[in-house]
């Protein structure tokens, strides 16, 4: 198992350090620098502003500073706003989207499992066939026309909760119910072949015949051994999760790293950019790893140690 | 019990042949057939393509359903609301309306007034609540937008915030979304079958080189190398798909291969190869063909989230450039009048939701149909 963990780090490090060089060598190939409305500078200005970024220094030399600063942390300075570094901008707005993404990640799992539960458990009547239907739906619509119904009709039209900004719980609201749709949709299918499957073996029905009750059954041996399989689709689910804070938080005006993702976009701050990119790209690899060996922390049929 | 026992002489033994009892008496089946069979009993699959169907005629001929065309401003008939004649109770009625709260009737009909730029004669208002039991008063004032801005011809989708036709705009939005859909499950089924196939047929170290360089791939988040390759090429469908295709392949490659690996040690390409049948024969005759079903499953699998990305790149800005319509600027455009207009924002998202569910819808009907085992 060490060694097994010991092999992913360093398959690990070896993406990373490639992501790293290609988004440096990508940005290197983009038109834009911090000099975008240059004309109004003078040819010293101009230097001086090139020589504070570093961008007068040969490719090869700029590509070693950077490399040896991330691997200090430093991600370097903003083009956008100045003087601050990628590093606190980063920090200071890692936290409402950590919030988001973890609320709805819990929601969202917990009642697609317990959605899927009640598809299951009533196969083949109309309450199943509404919950599977809701299930097509959470994982179809996309979840930027989702959060622009929720605003429309929830904050605007009903005003229940507040329509956009980040200023207490009741803000969390709407971001996070429209980020949680595609865990429940996801979830509740997931969930619900599952259990079909489990609750048709043979030790549900040796249960079943010495004597334990229905919902016995379906706590102990069911939903137990239907768990399982749910954590792989953990990690596609909390890669979607960070794709749709890109939009949500926008839609929403919530300061997160995805709003702050988008704009850095818009008006070529590529130091944000490649900062953002290194950890989405962190996080996506971290997730699958922790995920991988979760697998076989539960289920020890899975000997993960000995590989494919 | 006896006297319920039959008498022998009423059996007559049946002249059995060989030939008889081995006759098949179904018409046999091939594998294609009996999955289309499985397919057509689907309802909801069938009711999908149905659905894409509609949608592609009317992607195809809508924006020459009128005369309007895509890029065709008027601010004069800005933000007009949809009016379809017959279509009035559904909303379309090509007015715009609101509740007003006030202290009294005359104060809120004089709110209505200011809220729709004095435009008297076309509004009309309705006392919800006259304030009686001690509430604040409620009117719904309508305005008719046609006769205001006098305005003869019928919008069927409204315009957006240029008085551009969005019934055009949306359809030529939705071919975007398609002709998305269908470049990127192409790409991703020549990419990765090819590169499956490749990798695992020839085996040995060639296989293992194809396989170092997917894992790393696969270690790239999709998202980050979608907006990479964005960021790099110039804005357009040509990048988006491109972008979309690089990343896309990579789970097609390793199920090509997967299925692969199991079927070419069977005996009908021993067989083959011992005829004197060369690799790419053996290939594209004996082993893809085996592996179609899962292709096609797949790709149908990739159809819906390629759509969903391009409307994403374009909700964010990454997309197609300003003056082209796709489903995803025109919901971003919704957005910004969404609290008075929200027409805009309604009919592409409406679309886009159809188109989503539908390859959804489509997709699991296939699954099930090509292969009963995984069905759910």
């Amino acid at each position: 198992m060490t060694r097994y963990i010991i092999q992913r780090l360093v398959y690990m490090i070896i993406t990373m350090f490639l992501i790293a060089t290609l988004t440096f060598f990508l940005m290197k190939l983009l038109p834009g620098s911090p000099l975008a409305s240059a004309d109004k500078l003078s040819e010293e200005q101009q230097a001086v502003v090139l020589e504070k970024y570093g961008l007068n220094d040969p490719i090869p030399v700029q590509y070693y500073n950077y490399m040896v600063n991330l691997a200090q942390g430093d991600l370097g300075i903003s083009f956008q706003f100045d003087n601050r570094e990628v590093t606190t901008i980063i920090m200071d707005r890692i936290g409402p989207s950590m919030q988001l993404g973890i609320q709805a990640m819990v929601i969202g799992t917990i009642l697609g499992m317990l959605l899927g539960l009640v598809s299951a458990l009533y196969h083949n009547s109309p309450l199943d066939y509404t919950s599977t239907f809701l299930a097509v739906l959470g994982q179809s619509i996309p979840s930027f026309v989702f959060a622009g119904l929720l605003q429309f009709y929830i904050g605007v039209k009903l005003g229940w909760f507040p329509v956009a900004l980040w200023e207490g719980w009741e803000y969390t609201v709407l971001p996070t119910v429209s980020l949680a749709i595609f865990p429940i949709a996801i979830a509740a299918r997931f969930m619900r072949t599952e259990m079909l499957e489990v609750m048709g073996s043979d030790y549900i029905v040796t249960a079943r015949a010495k004597g334990v009750n229905k919902f016995g059954v379906i706590i102990k041996h069911g939903l137990r051994n239907a768990l399982i399989p749910l954590i792989t689709v953990l990690g596609p689910l909390a890669i979607g999760l960070m794709t749709g804070t890109l939009v949500i938080e926008n839609i929403f005006a919530v300061p997160g790293i995805g709003e702050q993702f988008v704009k850095a976009i818009n008006v070529n701050d590529y130091p944000i950019i490649m900062g953002t990119t290194l950890l989405l790209a962190f996080m996506f690899i971290f997730i699958i790893l922790v995920i991988d060996l979760l697998y076989g922390v539960i289920d020890p049929r899975i000997r993960l140690a000995e590989g494919e | 019990m006896d006297n319920h026992k039959p008498s022998k002489d009423l059996f007559v033994p049946v002249d059995r042949t060989d030939e008889q009892s081995e006759k098949i008496e179904r018409p046999s089946l091939s594998f294609w057939q009996d999955s289309f069979i499985r397919l057509r009993k689907n309802v909801g699959a069938m009711i999908g393509l149905a659905v894409l169907v509609i949608l592609a005629l009317l992607a195809i001929f809508g924006p020459y359903m009128n005369d309007h065309g895509q890029y065709e401003q008027d601010l004069s008939r800005a933000k007009v609301p949809p009016k379809v004649d017959g279509l009035g109770w559904l909303g379309m009625d090509g007015t715009l309306s609101d509740v007003i709260e006030a202290d009294s009737v005359e104060d809120a009909e004089q709110k209505a007034l200011m809220r729709f730029n004095n435009q008297e004669e076309f509004i009309t208002t309705e006392v919800l609540n006259d304030g009686s039991n001690g509430e604040q008063v409620e009117v719904k004032a309508t305005l008719d937008v046609y006769s205001a801005r006098n305005i003869e011809e019928n919008f069927w989708f409204g315009t957006d915030g240029l008085g551009r036709d969005q019934w055009t705009r949306t359809w030529m939005g939705t071919r975007v979304s398609l002709y998305i859909a269908f470049l990127a499950a192409a790409i991703d089924m020549v990419i990765g079958v090819a590169y499956g196939g490749i990798s695992a047929y020839y085996g040995g170290r060639v296989d293992n080189y194809m396989q170092r360089v997917i894992e790393i791939l696969v270690g790239i988040p999709n998202l980050v190398l979608i907006i990479l390759m964005i960021l790099i090429l110039d804005p357009g469908i040509l990048s988006i798909t491109i972008a979309l295709a690089i990343s896309g392949w990579i789970s097609m490659a390793r199920i090509v291969r997967g299925q692969i690996l199991k079927l070419k040690n069977q005996e009908f390409v021993l067989a083959s190869r011992t005829l004197g049948a060369k690799d790419s024969r053996i290939l594209q005759r004996h082993l893809i063909p085996n592996v179609l079903g899962l292709i096609i499953i797949n790709t149908m699998f990739s159809i819906p989230s390629a759509i969903f990305f391009e409307a994403f790149l374009s909700f964010i800005g990454l997309g197609l450039p300003t003056p082209m319509a796709s489903l995803g600027t025109l919901i971003d455009a919704g957005f910004k009048s969404l609290q008075i207009y929200p027409h805009i924002l309604l009919f592409p998202a409406i679309i886009i939701s159809l188109v989503m569910i539908a390859f959804n819808v489509l997709a699991d009907g296939l699954r099930d149909a090509f292969d009963p085992k995984m069905r759910e």
